[in-house]
């Protein structure tokens, strides 16, 4: 079945031509169905393949299809690597993808054919690019994937282009992940510069031969990369703004998907990392910053999708604190829970926001538990998850993180653990806040409200399903023994590494005591919300030390003030002084010295006989010195 | 210092006044009486380098035909000093630094040449007179010499075309 | 006399010459400056034909002749040119109603 691994990607391109192509000329109904399709396509074969990999005696393959780079002694292939992590990364992609596909043809049914038929074609590009990232096995199709997903992003960002708001959204996630991708990029070029090769496999076979040095730098230049593409400090900041897309595209792409593309990266390259231990402190210091700095802010958020943002900055936060600490099958797992229960937070207010008739500010909701019955369900369920309460998906995933955290560190552990209480607390603000207390729209909207259709409930409840019982794949050895089923999928990748399944260092009774704690916690910090806002919600105007958080720490207004600024006033200094004075002066200087030279030569041709003589004398004159006495 | 050399010092003398009074005159009429000078003390040279057909030919043609066919021209149009058009001052000048300019090159330029011990023979030879020049005119030289017969028929067409009226 | 000497003189007239053809605006000036230079030159090929004369008289009697007829030549030529010339300028007065050359600025255009 892996030699048919190169159609998973095709479908989707298939599906990107057709409506890419003809988007003027087929309804919507054909349009939602071919980006619908293909997308279901990949995933029955990414099921198919699964199937295949699973099996005890599988050994990765490696697919090649054609040369793309052949330059002197550097060869590129153009090749997918089909094994245990790519393929989960398949399954995940196709999967929500598809979901939110089915959820899309529903959500933005009142765009006209033309805009439907764009939002398909983008959308099964995105998916399109983002198998390309997971399956290519070097560095160089990687990062066609990764230059094709952020191209996807930004164009499904900019969707309702004709907002200004929303274009210069667009800019910025753009150009935040155009310096990450500068990071990357240049760790490219330096490992083929070192090793001759891009290819996963020949890179980590020679990497023990590498001085330490260089495998920190470029681990240090990958961990850029994936700092502006999965939105960590101190790129984070574009990500937030991306909710001005669809909110389907937020789900698949901001939540699930693309901002994972950088922990699949770093889980990839992990060979490398275990070689730079400081490379490690790094990405795990950064991951737990933004994991609470991000959560910290999602406390006094009101915009619906904003504080599914920050939440999804912080579950990113988290996931690279477990690759920090080496817990790579704890992140990968996360990677999972997260693309199920984020999906579904999105998705379920993409309902709330179609319900409401586009109204985006919880403090304008409330109640909505008695109008939207599955949604609120879902969301619920989705909430409880995202909080780590037991036993939902993303207490499993969380907690295995927080273990290797401990093991590593316990300081790491205690502040995860506050990151964790904070997320509890503001998930369900945002529940609370939504969905209980009373309405407190207008009357025009109660009037509205109604239960989506099914096209949108159905993937709330597919994912609300997987929310649930997705955590069940990494069950922790101390509940029972082997029942790590993720785990033990992704060993060969990550063989020879610590895993949930391989034996845990940290002891059984200390980690009873850590899931315990946590576990404790983040339901006390449940129960506190739950009862705080849906008695009596936050509606005023924060104050104090909750206007910082409101206002986000200030960074962008950092960014503002130390970067962009400066940047203005010199590009200004460029434009106003440089190109007007120098640039321009060189250039119709030059124009001017022709024509005034033409203007002061034109005299020359006077069609006075005694000037020519003149001249001629003087041409004599001069051929006679240059050839006698210069011309020895 | 004998004669020869007196001589040679006084035509030369005399011919570059006279050339110098050519540029420098007003009156058009004096500029050909000047030049006529000048023709005259060529041919003295000629004669003091025992060239003595070319002597009588340069004062028959130019100094007789030419020059005459120049006072006509200009009392045919009835030039004088008053209306002789001047030239501007920096033309002038320019003009004048111009043919400094191009004596200095050459002069300078023959420093450099091997004469310094060459001599002109003066008062010696015959190969100026008219028996001689003849003989090899009309041996070695006659095809040029018909040529420019022909020359001269097409000058003197020419001369009637262009003068002619319409 | 020293070959030198003739040199300078024709050197000195011919310069005056184009001295002359500078400054002067008028057509028939500017005109006998052309034909002072010619004779210029030719009392140089005179003198040049009398240079070699001792030392070649032994041998060739009519050695340096060439040098002579040359100077015939060019005579003739000028004849031939200060009759087609005068015939020009006299046209160009009888269209300008002057010999100044500044008037012949057709060439402009």
């Amino acid at each position: 079945m892996s030699k048919f691994i190169f159609l998973v990607p095709l479908f989707p391109l298939i599906g990107f031509l057709i409506n890419g192509l003809f988007r003027k000329w087929i309804p919507k109904s054909l349009s939602g169905l071919i980006g619908s399709a293909t997308v279901l396509a990949s995933f029955v074969l990414s099921l198919l393949i699964f199937f295949e990999v699973k099996e005890e005696n599988f050994h990765p393959v490696i697919i090649s299809l054609f040369e793309f780079i052949h330059a002197g002694k550097l060869s590129i292939p153009f090749s997918f690597l089909v094994d245990p992590l790519s393929v989960l990364f398949l399954l995940i992609i196709t999967g929500v993808g598809f979901l939110i596909h089915v959820y899309s043809t529903s959500y933005m049914h009142e765009e006209n054919a033309a805009a439907y038929a764009k939002y398909f074609c983008y959308l099964n590009l995105f998916v399109f690019s983002m198998l390309l990232l997971v399956l290519g096995s070097n560095y160089v199709i990687l990062f066609i994937g990764w230059e094709g997903v952020g191209l996807c992003s930004y164009l499904l960002i900019g969707y309702w282009f004709k907002n200004q708001e929303y274009s210069s959204a667009a800019k910025k996630a753009f150009v935040m992940n155009r310096i990450g991708d500068f990071g990357f990029l240049i760790a490219v070029f330096a490992l083929i510069n070192q090793f001759g090769t891009a290819s996963f496999g020949e890179i980590f076979q020679h990497a023990p031969k590498a001085t330490t040095g260089f495998i920190t730098m470029v681990t240090l230049l990958l961990f850029v990369g994936a700092t502006g593409k999965s939105a960590q400090i101190p790129l984070y900041t574009w990500l937030p703004d991306a909710m001005a897309g669809p909110t389907p595209v937020s789900a698949l792409i901001h939540a699930a998907t693309m901002v994972t593309a950088g922990i699949y990266m770093i889980a990839r390259s992990h060979v490398l990392y275990d070689l730079a231990p400081v490379s490690q402190t790094v990405v795990a210091i950064t991951g737990l910053a933004t994991a609470i700095l991000a959560a910290s802010i999602a406390i006094k958020q009101n915009d619906i999708k904003k504080v599914l943002a920050y939440s999804t900055v912080s579950q990113l936060g988290y996931m690279f604190l477990g690759l920090g600490v080496g817990a790579y099958t704890g992140a990968v797992f996360h990677v999972m829970t997260h693309a199920f229960f984020k999906a579904l937070l999105f998705l379920g207010a993409g309902s709330v926001i179609h319900a409401m008739g586009g109204e985006q500010d919880i403090r304008k909701m409330g109640a909505l538990r008695k109008y939207l019955p599955i949604t609120h369900i879902t969301f619920l369920l989705a909430c409880l998850a995202i909080a780590g309460v037991p036993p939902f998906s993303g207490f499993f995933s969380k907690d295995e993180i927080l273990a290797a955290a401990y093991e590593k560190n316990p300081l790491y552990y205690i502040i995860g653990v506050a990151g964790a209480m904070m997320t509890a607390f503001y998930m369900f603000r945002l529940y609370a806040t939504t969905f209980l207390g009373r309405f407190r729209g207008t009357a025009d909207q109660e009037h509205h409200l109604h239960e989506s259709p099914a096209p949108i409930t159905f993937p709330l409840i597919v994912l609300a399903i997987l929310a649930v019982l997705g955590g069940f794949l990494g069950i922790p050895e101390i509940f029972a023994k082997n029942a790590h089923l993720l785990g033990h999928f992704l060993q060969p990748v990550f063989a020879g590494r610590e895993s949930g399944a391989a034996g845990h260092p940290v002891d059984v009774s200390t980690e009873w005591m850590l899931m315990g704690v946590s576990a404790g916690l983040v339901i006390i910090m449940v129960i506190f919300a739950w009862m705080r806002f849906s008695r009596k919600p936050e509606l005023g105007e924060p104050a104090g030390f909750g206007k910082w958080l409101a206002n986000k720490w200030y960074v962008d207004e950092l960014y503002q003030t130390i970067i962009v600024r400066p940047l203005n006033a010199f590009a200004d200094f460029l434009n106003k002084v440089v190109e007007k004075n120098i640039i321009d002066g060189m250039v119709n200087g030059a124009g001017r010295l022709v024509q005034y030279g033409s203007r002061q030569f034109r005299y020359l041709q006077s069609g006075q006989v005694g000037g020519y003589v003149l001249l001629m004398v003087l041409g004599i004159v001069i051929l006679f010195v240059v050839q006698l006495f210069l011309r020895k | 210092m004998n004669l020869t050399q007196i001589l040679f010092w006084f035509l030369s003398a005399l011919a570059l006044f006279s050339a110098i009074m050519v540029v420098i005159s007003k009156n058009p009429v004096h500029s050909v009486l000047w030049l006529i000078v000048v023709f005259f003390t060529i041919s003295g040279h000629y004669i003091l380098l025992n060239a003595q057909f070319l002597a009588i030919v340069n004062l028959i043609v130019y100094a007789g035909a030419i020059m005459v066919l120049f006072l006509f021209v200009i009392m045919l149009m009835n030039l004088n000093a008053e209306t002789e058009p001047q030239k501007n001052k920096w033309l002038k000048m320019a003009g004048v630094i111009g043919g400094g300019a191009l004596l200095l090159v050459l002069v300078a330029a023959l420093k450099d040449a091997d004469t310094r011990n060459q001599i002109a023979q003066t008062g010696v030879g015959d190969i100026g007179l008219i028996h001689n020049l003849g003989l090899v005119l009309f041996k070695e030289y006659v095809i040029p010499f018909e040529i420019s017969s022909v020359l001269f028929l097409s000058a003197m067409v020419g001369a009637v075309v262009i003068g002619k009226k319409e | 006399m020293p070959i030198n000497y003739y040199i300078f003189l024709s050197v000195a007239l011919f310069c005056i010459g184009v001295a002359g053809v500078l400054t002067r605006r008028n057509a028939i000036i500017v005109f006998m400056c052309i034909e002072l230079m010619l004779n210029a030159v030719n009392l140089l090929l005179v003198a040049f034909s009398k240079m070699h004369h001792l030392a070649l008289a032994a041998t060739d009697p009519n050695a340096g002749i060439n040098g002579q007829l040359f100077v015939f030549f060019i005579m003739v030529v000028a004849a031939a040119e200060v009759s087609v010339g005068l015939a020009i300028i006299a046209m160009l007065y009888r269209n300008t109603h002057s010999v100044d050359i500044n008037f012949l600025n057709r060439l402009k255009h």
